[in-house]
């Protein structure tokens, strides 16, 4: 009996992760062929087991894919650095407001998400378009004649990926901070260090697991992005994301891009596995 | 583009939907799915044929053809009448196996289609035995003629020069030049500027228009979805934009809406037009291929086809349709290619993968400008 309540996680686990698993793995070593669907899967009772090793292999021998993991690497580490760099004042500055006004800076955050992901990634575009308002408004004050080339740039993409994932960065980084010992704080200070000799040596050092949280909770997800690459970024951003969906769609390849899948997954085991360790430890 | 995250999740969804039985079938006689292109339709030609057969449609669209060869390749999509487009899409799905061969006992009006026109449609379909022709358009250059007289006042206005000799792209740079981003719609364009065969699964030839697109890429300011082109022209964001002929002439009419003295028009390449037909076919596990066959063949009725083109501003296939299309629509040679444009035309065919994957590469390539 006691074991029932386990049961809803292991078949949500089995469901909706080892099965779907099991078929992009599957999808991975299939064959590619005209038809409906456009593979033949790797084992059938007639021809018995017949793996498809290409796609993966494909994978290692065209340094095409590797450029593209490296260009998502990059952009994720960017995004998780700079969102800890914003979200760390960010929720510093929540833990030190009164405790009426916590809560409202709180929802702040999380507020963001009241409105859909794709109008907040679409909104950015309305803004750095060529006809959008930052071109607009510098253009009416006279100080450009041509619009800036903003959107579908490094900049852009960079700033939806900051505005899409910061919540998941100051979230950990507030909950260590807040669980932090004010005490501490306020010896360092008695014995006399500066402020700034507080922080680097005790408020920093203590909010460090909160830190490595934030930049994890951020990067995982931000390697696979898709959506906003290819809304605000440059068109040389060949991320993981976009080179998965041209195999999927234009080449129709769907080993290659089921390969694609399992290659992000297997890159981001590790991070994912440094941060069970974190949570472990804590 | 939010169409593309739409079309993966479709797809996703479609998959595992492909194993459950459909419950579209039980009622399959009375009702008619269909699945066509976003605002490609006239709305009182679905309301006739409803009246006339008693059969219910369901109308249902897509914006890009991915998400609907996402959906017929997962299987079970539950249509009854699908609008592909001939290449790739059309030509890849007959291929598989996705279609239902026509029965054209069934459509008496199949010979209204202008024979010329189906016979440039046989590279993609030999025989014409997966789909008859709703509507079609060339890929060429949509223009600020205005924009571009004032910066490059020698330029030629009938000719991909404008767009693919460096020292006009330099020009034009400034007030913006877009690309569609579709490897099988440019490059086969490209090649054939270029002097090659459009076709080409030639690495060399691949190398030829590879660099002249590198050489015009600093001057490129977006490579992008055509229909993200299409809202960006009729803004007036682009100068030379190189999309779908249909693309160009409906920001033209969204820009004469706006009244804001944005004016674009359309230039069919004289070095050739890659020629493009949107095929009305049906899914070979279609509910209701009775019905389906009701539709084209209604379709197929000159009064109905005149009725589509002017609503829609695509030209059909259909001769006897013409002389009741829209004065205006009808002696366009922007939508109505006269026959000398139709004559410098061409079709491609569906390439191999191999070949397919090198056009990827080659387009990633001038993509990422290196």
């Amino acid at each position: 009996m006691r074991r029932i309540p386990l049961l809803v996680p292991a078949l949500w686990l089995l469901g909706f992760v080892a099965l779907p698993l099991l078929v992009v793995l599957a999808l991975a070593i299939s064959q590619p062929g005209d038809g409906v669907p456009p593979f033949v899967l790797p084992y059938s009772a007639a021809t018995g087991w017949q793996p498809n090793w290409e796609p993966l292999g494909l994978l290692v021998q065209d340094d095409y894919y590797f450029s593209a993991f490296l260009q998502s690497l990059r952009v994720a580490g960017g995004t998780a650095a700079l969102c800890l760099l914003l979200g760390f004042p960010m929720a510093l500055g929540i833990t030190r407001a009164t405790p009426r006004r916590r809560p409202l800076l709180l929802m702040a955050v999380l507020l963001p998400f009241w409105t859909g992901f794709l109008p907040r990634i679409g909104a950015w575009t309305g803004i750095l378009r060529d006809e959008g308002w930052i071109n607009g408004l510098l253009r009416g004050l006279g100080w450009i004649d041509a619009p800036l080339p903003l959107l579908y740039s490094d900049t852009a993409m960079f700033l939806g990926m900051v505005h899409a994932y910061l919540p998941f960065a100051v979230l950990p980084l507030y909950a260590s901070l807040s669980r932090l010992d004010r005490t501490l704080e306020d010896a360092a200070a008695d014995l006399g260090a500066r402020p700034a000799t507080v922080f680097l040596t005790v408020t920093l050092p203590l909010a460090a697991p909160g830190a490595v949280a934030a930049f994890l909770l951020v990067f995982i997800p931000a390697a696979g992005e898709y959506v906003i690459p290819e809304l605000l970024g440059p068109p040389e951003a060949l991320l993981v994301g976009r080179v998965l969906w041209q195999e999927f769609f234009q080449n129709r390849d769907w080993p290659v891009a089921a390969a694609l899948a399992v290659a992000l997954l297997l890159v981001l085991i590790l991070p994912i596995r440094l941060f069970q360790r974190l949570e472990a430890r804590q | 583009m939010l169409r593309r995250l739409l079309a993966a999740s479709l797809c996703a969804a479609a998959l595992l939907a492909g194993s459950l039985p459909h419950p579209a079938a039980a009622q399959a006689e009375k009702t008619l799915n269909v699945y066509n292109w976003s605002d490609y339709i006239d709305p009182d030609a679905v309301a006739k044929f409803e009246q006339e057969s008693g059969i219910k449609i369901r109308y249902d669209v897509f914006d890009s053809l991915e998400t609907l060869e996402g959906k017929l390749s997962a299987g079970r999509s539950g249509y009854d009448i699908v609008v592909p487009t001939s290449e790739p899409t059309f030509a890849r799905l007959a291929k598989a196996g996705a279609l239902l061969p026509l029965d054209r006992g069934k459509i008496p009006n199949w010979g209204n289609q202008d024979p010329a026109l189906l016979k440039q449609v046989e590279s993609s379909d030999p025989g014409n035995r997966f789909g008859a022709i709703y509507l079609y358009g060339t890929i060429g250059l949509a223009i600020r003629p205005d924009r571009v007289r004032a910066l490059a006042p020698d330029a030629p206005l009938d000719s991909l020069d404008l767009l693919m000799k460096p020292e006009n792209a330099r020009r034009l740079a400034g007030c913006g030049i877009a690309v569609m981003d579709s490897a099988i719609d440019v490059l086969p364009t490209v090649l054939k500027w270029a002097g090659r065969n459009p076709n080409s699964s030639d690495t060399a030839d691949l190398r030829v228009a590879e660099e002249a697109l590198l050489a015009i890429r600093p001057h490129v300011r977006a490579i992008t979805a055509s229909s993200s082109i299409l809202d960006a022209l009729a803004n007036g964001e682009y100068c030379v934009a190189l999309t779908y002929s249909g693309d160009a002439i409906q920001a033209q009419a969204r820009a004469r809406e706006a009244k804001r003295g944005v004016e674009i028009g359309y230039v069919q390449p004289r070095e050739g037009a890659q020629l493009w037909f949107d095929m009305l076919a049906i899914p070979a596990d279609a509910p209701n291929p009775e019905g389906a066959h009701a539709f084209i063949n209604f379709l197929l009725r000159p009064e109905v086809m005149a009725g589509i083109t002017n609503q829609v501003r695509y030209p059909n296939a259909v001769t006897a349709a013409t002389p009741m299309v829209q004065e205006d629509v009808r002696n366009d040679p922007n939508i109505y290619p006269t026959p000398e444009m139709l004559a410098r035309t061409f079709t491609v065919q569906a390439l191999p993968a191999s070949a397919a994957r090198a056009y990827g590469r080659s387009w990633n390539r001038f993509k990422a400008g290196r």
